[in-house]
C-alpha cells in the first residue's frame, strides 16, 4: 500500500516537472552543447541558411498564337556554397492544357508536370521553359496560372551536422585577436563594476537603515535604475554625456570647469596629472563602469539592507553602553555582520558582470577600448559573421567563469575553515 | 577641544550647504537661468558664518525667527548682491536655507562637548548628504529623459541648457514627439508586440512553473535535489553563451522574427527564477491542508488548483510581475532574433531608431519614456510584493 503511494507520488512528480525540465533542456542546456559543437567548426553566418532549390515562374503569351502559352521557370540554387542533390520539381496546370515540348527529364501526367533535375551545384542557374497549347479555345487566365506555385525539393548537407572539426577558432581566439587586451578589459569592467556596486550598496543600505522622513520613497527611488529598461537608460546617459550638446558637458562648460568638451564615451585614454605623476586613465571604460555601478548597486543595496535589518539591536545598544563611536560601531559590528552577504553578492555580480553585453553594446558598441568578451562574441558572430569564432569566444567565457567559481569557492572554503 | 569641534562642525555644515545650493543652481541653470559660477567661496564663508552664528545665538532667539533671519540674509547676499535672479529661484534658496538651519538646529555648544560628537555630526551629515546625492544622481537621468521628450530640436540647439517646459503652448506641440513616434514610427504596434510577448511569457511561465515548483517543494522523487540545485546553476548561466546556438537553430527552424520564438526563449530563461521563488513559498504552506485534501481523494491537479494556488496568490503575483518586467526589459535576445521591423519589441524598436543618426533625440527620449513608464509604474505600485521577492530570487541582470 505504502509502496504504491510512493510510486504514484514519484509519477506525479515526474509529470509535474517534465514540461519545465524539457523546455529548459531544449532552450538552455542543449544550446550549451550545441555551442561546444559549433565552436569546433568553421561556420559563417551565411552557411547556416539551408540551401533550397528555387523557381521563379513567369507566364508569357506567344504573339500570333493565342491558343498557346509559354511558361518560363527561372531555376536556381539559393546557396552560393553548397550543392543540392536529387532536385525534384512538381507543378500543376488546368485540365485543358496540353504540353508541346516535354523535356527529357520530365513527365506530364494528369495535368501535372513532374521533373527530376538531378544534382545542382552551388550557384546553379537554369531557365527552364515549357509551352502549352489549349485545345478547347477558352481564354487563358494568366493570374491564376501564376498563382499556382511549383514545388521543389532536394537534399543538401547541413554544414552544422557534418563531422569536420577544427581547432582553428580557438587558436584564433587565444592567439590572434589581442586576447590579453580583451581579457584585461573584461576583468577591469567586471572587477571595478562589482566592487563599486557593492561599496555603493553598503553606503546606501547604511543610509536607508536610519530613520528619516521619506524613507520608503527613498528605497523605491534607489531601485529605479535596476528595474528600468536598459535601452532607455543607456540612451539617456548617452545623451547626457554627448560631447557636442550633452547636458553634462554643457554644464561643465557653463561653469567654466572645463574648457573643451570631453568625449566621455568616445575617448580611449585621458591624461591625468596628480602630484606630478602623469598617468593614462581609460576614459570610455571608466564611464561604462560608472554606468554599470549606477545600474547595479541597487541589487547590492537590497541584499545588504535586508541583512542590516536583521542585525539584533542589542548589539548596538551594548556598544553604546561601552561608549563606542559611530565609526567603531560600523567597522566592529555592522561590517562583520554583512561579510557573508557581500561574498555572495560579489560572486553573483562578478558572474553577471562578466557576461554583461547590453550595457556596453548600447553605450559604446565596444568602441574606444570597451570591447569586453561578450561584446566580442557578438562582433565575431554577427559583425564579422563568423559563427564558429563567436561560439569559441563564448566557450572561453564559460571556461573562465568556471575557473573563477572554482577558485572563489576554494578561497571561501578556506576562510570558513579558519574561522 | 571645544574650539576644534566648533570648527569641524562649521566646516562640515558649510560643505553640506555648498552641496545643497550647488544642486539647486544646476537645476536652475537647466531651467534656462544664466548662472555661470557656483561662487563656492562665498557659499562657504556664508555657511561657515551661519553655523557659527547659530552656535553663538543658541537659544536666545526662537529657532523659527533664527532660521528666517539666516535664510533672509543668505538670500539677500546670494540672490541680490552677487547676481540678480528671478523670484522663484530665491524662494527655492530661502526654503533650502530654512531646511539647513532646521537641520543644524539640534547642535549646540553643550552637545559639541560630548564624546565622539564630531563623528556623530559627520555621520548625520553624511547620511543627509547621501540621501540627497543619491536621489539626485538617480533621478537626474530620468528627469532629463522626461524633459527632453517635451522639447523641440530647435529649442535644444539654441540653448542646450534650457530644459524649461512651456506649459502655455498647445497640447499638440507639447506632446509632439509622442505623436510622431506613434504615427510615423509605429510605436503603437511595438507596444502591442511587447505586451503580447511579456504577458504571454508570464502565462506560459506560470503554467510550467507552478506544477514544477509544487513537485520540488512537496513531493519526494528521485533526482529532486539534483533538480533544485541545477535550477540555481542554470539561473546563473550567462545568456550570451546561448545566443549563437539559439540563433543558428532558430534560423534553421524559421523561428527568427517571430513572437513564438521570443516566447519560447523568454519562458525558458525565466522558468528557473520562477520555480525557485515559488517553491520557497509553497514550502511555507502548512502540509495539513493537503493531507486533508488527499483524504478527500483530490488529485494533484485538484490540490494545486484548489489549495495551493488560492493560498499563494501573493507569491504568484509577485513572480508574475517579475517575469513581466524581465520580458518587457529584455534586450539581448530581441536584438539577435528580430531584424524585421514588423516584429520588433519596444526595446528593439528604440535601438533601431537610434541606429539612424538623424533621428532627433527628443523622439528617442519619448520612446524611452514610453518603454520605462509601465515598468516604473508597476514597480512603485506593487513595491511591497516586489522587494520581498527581489531579495528571495533577485531578478537577473
Amino acid at each position: 500500500m505504502n509502496d504504491t503511494l510512493a510510486n504514484t507520488e514519484k509519477k506525479t512528480a515526474y509529470i509535474l516537472t517534465l514540461p519545465a525540465v524539457l523546455l529548459v533542456f531544449a532552450i538552455i542546456l542543449f544550446p550549451i552543447f550545441a555551442n561546444v559543437w559549433i565552436s569546433f567548426k568553421e561556420v559563417e553566418l551565411k552557411d547556416i541558411r539551408i540551401p533550397e532549390p528555387r523557381a521563379k515562374k513567369i507566364v508569357k503569351s506567344i504573339p500570333d498564337e493565342p491558343s498557346k502559352i509559354k511558361i518560363l521557370y527561372k531555376l536556381r540554387n539559393s546557396s552560393l556554397l553548397q550543392e543540392i542533390r536529387d532536385v525534384s520539381f512538381k507543378d500543376n496546370f488546368p485540365k485543358n492544357f496540353q504540353i508541346e515540348n516535354l523535356d527529357s527529364r520530365c513527365e506530364y501526367t494528369k495535368s501535372s508536370l513532374k521533373c527530376e533535375f538531378g544534382n545542382w551545384p552551388a550557384k546553379y542557374k537554369e531557365n527552364f521553359q515549357v509551352i502549352f497549347s489549349i485545345n478547347d479555345g477558352s481564354e487563358i487566365d494568366k493570374k491564376t496560372l501564376k498563382s499556382i506555385k511549383p514545388k521543389l525539393d532536394g537534399k543538401s548537407d547541413n554544414i552544422l551536422l557534418n563531422t569536420n572539426f577544427t581547432l582553428k577558432n580557438f587558436k584564433k581566439v587565444l592567439f590572434e585577436n589581442e586576447f590579453l587586451d580583451l581579457l584585461l578589459t573584461t576583468f577591469y569592467y567586471t572587477f571595478f563594476g562589482t566592487v563599486g556596486s557593492i561599496v555603493f550598496g553598503i553606503l546606501t543600505a547604511q543610509m536607508v537603515n536610519q530613520k528619516f522622513f521619506g524613507r520608503t520613497f527613498m528605497r523605491s527611488v534607489l531601485l529605479f535604475p535596476y528595474v528600468a529598461p536598459v535601452v532607455a537608460l543607456a540612451y539617456t546617459w548617452e545623451l547626457l554625456l554627448d560631447p557636442n550638446s550633452g547636458t553634462l558637458n554643457s554644464l561643465l562648460l557653463n561653469y567654466q570647469i572645463i574648457e573643451t568638451p570631453i568625449n566621455l564615451l568616445g575617448q580611449k585614454y585621458i591624461e591625468i596629472g596628480i602630484f606630478g605623476f602623469d598617468f593614462k586613465l581609460r576614459l570610455a571604460l571608466t564611464t561604462v563602469i560608472m554606468f554599470e555601478i549606477w545600474r547595479y548597486f541597487p541589487l547590492a543595496f537590497l541584499f545588504i539592507l535586508a541583512r542590516l535589518q536583521a542585525i539584533p539591536k542589542e548589539l548596538y545598544e551594548a556598544a553604546d553602553v561601552d561608549g563606542a563611536s559611530p565609526f567603531q560601531k560600523f567597522f566592529k559590528i555592522t561590517l562583520p555582520q554583512i561579510t557573508a552577504v557581500i561574498s555572495i553578492l560579489f560572486m553573483i555580480r562578478f558572474i553577471w558582470n562578466f557576461n554583461k553585453f547590453e550595457d556596453v553594446f548600447l553605450l559604446t558598441g565596444g568602441a574606444s577600448g570597451t570591447r569586453t568578451l561578450p561584446i566580442n562574441v557578438y562582433q565575431q558572430g554577427f559583425a564579422i559573421s563568423d559563427i564558429g569564432m563567436g561560439s569559441a569566444v563564448s566557450i572561453v567565457i564559460v571556461v573562465l567563469l568556471l575557473m573563477f567559481m572554482f577558485f572563489y569557492f576554494r578561497l571561501l572554503g578556506k576562510r570558513v575553515d579558519e574561522n | 577641544m571645544r574650539i576644534k569641534n566648533t570648527i569641524i562642525f562649521s566646516l562640515i555644515s558649510s560643505f553640506f550647504l555648498i552641496f545643497l545650493i550647488s544642486i539647486w543652481k544646476i537645476l536652475a541653470t537647466l531651467q534656462g537661468l544664466n548662472i555661470n559660477s557656483f561662487n563656492i567661496e562665498v557659499l562657504f564663508i556664508l555657511g561657515f558664518l551661519i553655523s557659527l552664528a547659530h552656535l553663538g545665538i543658541a537659544n536666545r532667539i526662537k529657532s523659527i525667527y533664527k532660521s528666517i533671519i539666516f535664510s533672509s540674509v543668505f538670500v539677500f547676499c546670494d540672490g541680490y548682491l552677487i547676481q540678480k535672479l528671478p523670484i522663484w529661484y530665491n524662494v527655492g534658496v530661502f526654503l533650502i536655507l530654512y531646511f539647513f538651519s532646521y537641520k543644524i538646529g539640534k547642535y549646540s555648544f553643550i552637545g559639541l562637548k560630548e564624546e565622539h560628537s564630531t563623528q556623530v555630526i559627520l555621520f548625520d551629515f553624511l547620511t543627509l548628504f547621501g540621501i540627497l546625492f543619491f536621489s539626485f544622481v538617480i533621478l537626474f537621468p530620468f528627469y532629463m529623459m522626461l524633459v527632453t521628450s517635451f522639447k523641440t530640436q530647435i529649442a535644444l540647439l539654441v540653448n542646450p541648457l534650457d530644459f524649461s517646459i512651456n506649459f502655455g503652448q498647445d497640447i499638440k506641440d507639447l506632446f509632439k514627439s509622442y505623436f510622431v513616434i506613434f504615427k510615423s514610427y509605429k510605436f503603437g504596434k511595438y507596444i502591442l508586440t511587447s505586451t503580447i510577448v511579456s504577458v504571454g511569457t508570464v502565462i506560459i511561465t506560470l503554467l510550467f512553473a507552478i506544477p514544477a515548483a509544487y513537485a520540488v517543494a512537496r513531493l519526494n522523487f528521485f533526482g529532486k535535489t539534483f533538480l533544485s540545485t541545477s535550477i540555481l546553476i542554470i539561473y546563473m548561466f550567462p545568456a550570451i553563451v546561448l545566443v549563437i546556438p539559439l540563433y543558428t537553430i532558430f534560423s534553421q527552424l524559421g523561428l527568427r522574427n517571430s513572437i513564438e520564438g521570443l516566447l519560447i526563449v523568454y519562458t525558458a530563461t525565466t522558468l528557473p527564477v520562477a520555480i525557485y521563488m515559488l517553491q520557497g513559498y509553497f514550502k511555507s504552506i502548512p502540509k495539513e491542508l493537503e493531507e486533508a485534501a488527499i483524504l478527500d481523494k483530490l488529485s494533484w491537479f485538484g490540490i494545486i488548483t484548489k489549495i495551493i494556488i488560492p493560498l499563494s496568490i501573493p507569491a504568484i503575483s509577485s513572480v508574475a510581475l517579475y517575469v513581466f518586467m524581465i520580458a518587457w526589459n529584455e534586450f539581448l535576445f530581441s536584438l539577435m532574433f528580430l531584424d524585421n521591423p514588423n516584429s520588433f519589441t519596444l526595446s528593439r524598436a528604440i535601438q533601431y531608431l537610434s541606429g539612424d543618426a538623424e533621428t532627433p533625440r527628443q523622439y528617442l527620449m519619448a520612446g524611452s519614456v514610453v518603454v520605462t513608464l509601465p515598468v516604473l509604474f508597476i514597480f512603485v505600485y506593487f513595491e511591497k510584493y516586489l522587494v520581498s521577492g527581489l531579495t528571495a530570487g533577485s531578478v537577473k541582470g
